[in-house]
C-alpha cells in the first residue's frame, strides 16, 4: 500500500462515471462516519497517564496513538467503551449538540 | 488439429486451448469428465493452471470468483442439482462484473433423480446476470468456449457466460472437432488482463454495502452490458470465422428465407429438427428452423426479423415452467408481440427422452391443421 497517497473525497453524480461493478474508488478515510454520534467523549490531560488502554480497546479506530491520546472525532461513534475502560477515569462525556 | 472428441472432452479441451490460470470444479454426473481430463492435463503439465480441488459446487464457483477478481481467468463445470447449489454465487459473480465462463451439463433435476438431458437447470438461473448460450453439437461447444471468454472479457461486457450442452445426446456421444492451432488461438484470444482487479498495491473493497443511491445504476449498468454483448458477440463470431472459418452469432437459420412455418429450438434437438426440415421440404412442405444460441442476452431483435414473414411458428422446448408454459416459449412470444402469428408452444424431450423426426413431424402436423396453442405436450403417456 503507498502510504503517502492522499485519500480525497468522490462524489459520482452518472452511472457513466461509476465502475462497472460495486468497488470503491478510494480510502474509506475519506468518508467521515461520526455523524450519528450522540455521546462524545472527553478525555481529561490531567488524569490522562498516556497508558493507551483506550486505545487498545476503541473499536473504530478513533483514538491516535499520541501522547497524550487524542480522539478523532471524524470517526468515533460515542460508543463508549474508553470511558468505561480507562482505569484512571480521565475519559468524560457530553452530550452531543449542546 | 481433428480429433474425435465427446462433449466433455471438448468443453475440457476448450478449456485448455483458452489457457485458464485457475480451474475448481465439483464432479458431478453427466460433466464428470470434464473435470477429470482438466486435472490430467493439468497434471501431466500440458496445462500451466492451478486446479482448485473443493468440497461442493458453491466452493467450485466460490473459488472461480476469488481467483476472477485478483486477475485470474477461470473455468468451472457443472450439472443440475451442482449448479443449483452454485445459485447464490451466480448472482455474485455477475453481479462482481467476473468474466468467468461455466460449462453446464444439462441435466434434469430431481426427483425423480434423473441424470439426463433437461434444460430446467439452466433457465432456472436466467435472472442471474450470466449470458447463457446452448450448443447443438461438440464443435460448437469448442468453438463457444474460446469465443465465450473473448465476449465476456470485454471491457464493455463483462458479464460471466454459462454455456449448456445436452447431457449424453452430447456429453458422451464423440464426434469430430476440429481443435485448431494452438497459435491460431493465442492470437484470438490473448492473455487476460483486468482494468480492475484485487490488488495489494491499489487496495480496494470489492462488493461492499451499496445504498440505494448506488444500487440501481449497477442494475442499469449491467442491463446495458447485457445489450452491449449482443454486438460484441457478433462482432467476435465474424473474427472466428475469419480466422477458424465457422460462423457463429446469437441465432442460427436454417432454410427460413422461403419458409411458410419456422420451428424455433435451441441445442441438440436443433440438429434433428434441421435433418427432419430436409425429409419434409422433400415433401413439398415449406419448413425452415431457427435455433437459438443465447437466452441471455436474448436476440429477440433478429428473432422477431426472420420470423417477421412466416405463417406460422412453434417452438419445441426440452423444459416446462410449471404453472406456464416452456420457458424459450415465453420468451419467444415476447418477442414476436404485435405480430399476428400464429404461435404453437410444444414441451418434448423433458428428462432425457428422446426427440425425434418423428415427433418433429407431428409438432408441423398439428400446426398445419389447428389453432395457436400456448402448451402442447408431445408424447405423453395418457
Amino acid at each position: 500500500m503507498k502510504k503517502n497517497k492522499k485519500p480525497k473525497k468522490v462524489i459520482i453524480e452518472k452511472a457513466s462515471e461509476m465502475p462497472p461493478m460495486p468497488a470503491s474508488l478510494g480510502s474509506m478515510r475519506v468518508n467521515k462516519t461520526a455523524s450519528w454520534r450522540s455521546i462524545k467523549p472527553i478525555i481529561n490531560i490531567e488524569k490522562c497517564t498516556s497508558c493507551m488502554i483506550c486505545w487498545k480497546y476503541c473499536p473504530e479506530p478513533a483514538i491516535l496513538p499520541t501522547n497524550p491520546p487524542e480522539i478523532d472525532y471524524d470517526f468515533c461513534k460515542g460508543c463508549g467503551i474508553c470511558i468505561v475502560e480507562c482505569p484512571f477515569d480521565a475519559i468524560g462525556s457530553e452530550k452531543e449538540g449542546k | 488439429m481433428k480429433r474425435v472428441l465427446t462433449g466433455n472432452f471438448a468443453a475440457a479441451y476448450g478449456a485448455s486451448a483458452a489457457r485458464v490460470h485457475v480451474i475448481a470444479a465439483y464432479p458431478i454426473t453427466p460433466q464428470t469428465t470434464i473435470v477429470e481430463i482438466l486435472s490430467e492435463i493439468v497434471a501431466n503439465g500440458e496445462l500451466k493452471a492451478d486446479f482448485v480441488k473443493v468440497e461442493s459446487e458453491h466452493s467450485a464457483i466460490s473459488a472461480c470468483i476469488g481467483a476472477q477478481a485478483a486477475g485470474a481467468r477461470t473455468f468451472t463445470a457443472t450439472s443440475a442439482q451442482g449448479l443449483a447449489l452454485m445459485h447464490e454465487m451466480l448472482h455474485w459473480a455477475a453481479r462482481g462484473r467476473l468474466p468467468i465462463v461455466m460449462t453446464n451439463v444439462n441435466r434434469a433435476m430431481a426427483p425423480g433423480w434423473s441424470i439426463w438431458a433437461d434444460v430446467t437447470d439452466s433457465v432456472a438461473q436466467r435472472d442471474t446476470g450470466w449470458m447463457q448460450v446452448y450448443c447443438e453439437n461438440n464443435q460448437e461447444v469448442f468453438d463457444t468456449i474460446l469465443m465465450s471468454y473473448k465476449v465476456s472479457e470485454n471491457k464493455d461486457v463483462l458479464l460471466p457466460t454459462l454455456i449448456n450442452l445436452d447431457a449424453f445426446f452430447l456429453s458422451h456421444t464423440s464426434q469430430v472437432v476440429d481443435m485448431y492451432n494452438q497459435e491460431t488461438i493465442d492470437q484470438f484470444l490473448p492473455e487476460y488482463h483486468p482494468e480492475i482487479k484485487l490488488d495489494v498495491e491499489n487496495p480496494r473493497s470489492f462488493g461492499a454495502l451499496t445504498s440505494p443511491e448506488y444500487y440501481y445504476e449497477f442494475s442499469y449498468k449491467m442491463h446495458q452490458s447485457q445489450e452491449k454483448a449482443k454486438s460484441v458477440i457478433k462482432q467476435v463470431g465474424n473474427e472466428f470465422k475469419q480466422l477458424f472459418g465457422k460462423k457463429y452469432d446469437l441465432i442460427e437459420t436454417y432454410k427460413c428465407d422461403d419458409a411458410d412455418l419456422i420451428m424455433v429450438d435451441y441445442g441438440t434437438i436443433a440438429g434433428t429438427a434441421k435433418e427432419s426440415v430436409d425429409r419434409m421440404r422433400q415433401k413439398g412442405l415449406k419448413v425452415g428452423n431457427l435455433k437459438i444460441r443465447y437466452l441471455r442476452p436474448f436476440p429477440k431483435e433478429n428473432i422477431r426479423k426472420v420470423l417477421s414473414n412466416t405463417k406460422a411458428v412453434g417452438v419445441i422446448d426440452r423444459a416446462i415452467s410449471f404453472g406456464q408454459e416452456g420457458p424459450f416459449f415465453t420468451e419467444l412470444k415476447s418477442a414476436m408481440y404485435g405480430l399476428d402469428i400464429p404461435l404453437f408452444g410444444f414441451i418434448a424431450g423433458l428428462g432425457g427422452r428422446d426427440v425425434s423426426i418423428m415427433n418433429i413431424e407431428s409438432m408441423v402436423a398439428y400446426m398445419q391443421n389447428n389453432d395457436p396453442k400456448d402448451l402442447i405436450w408431445i408424447g405423453v403417456k395418457k
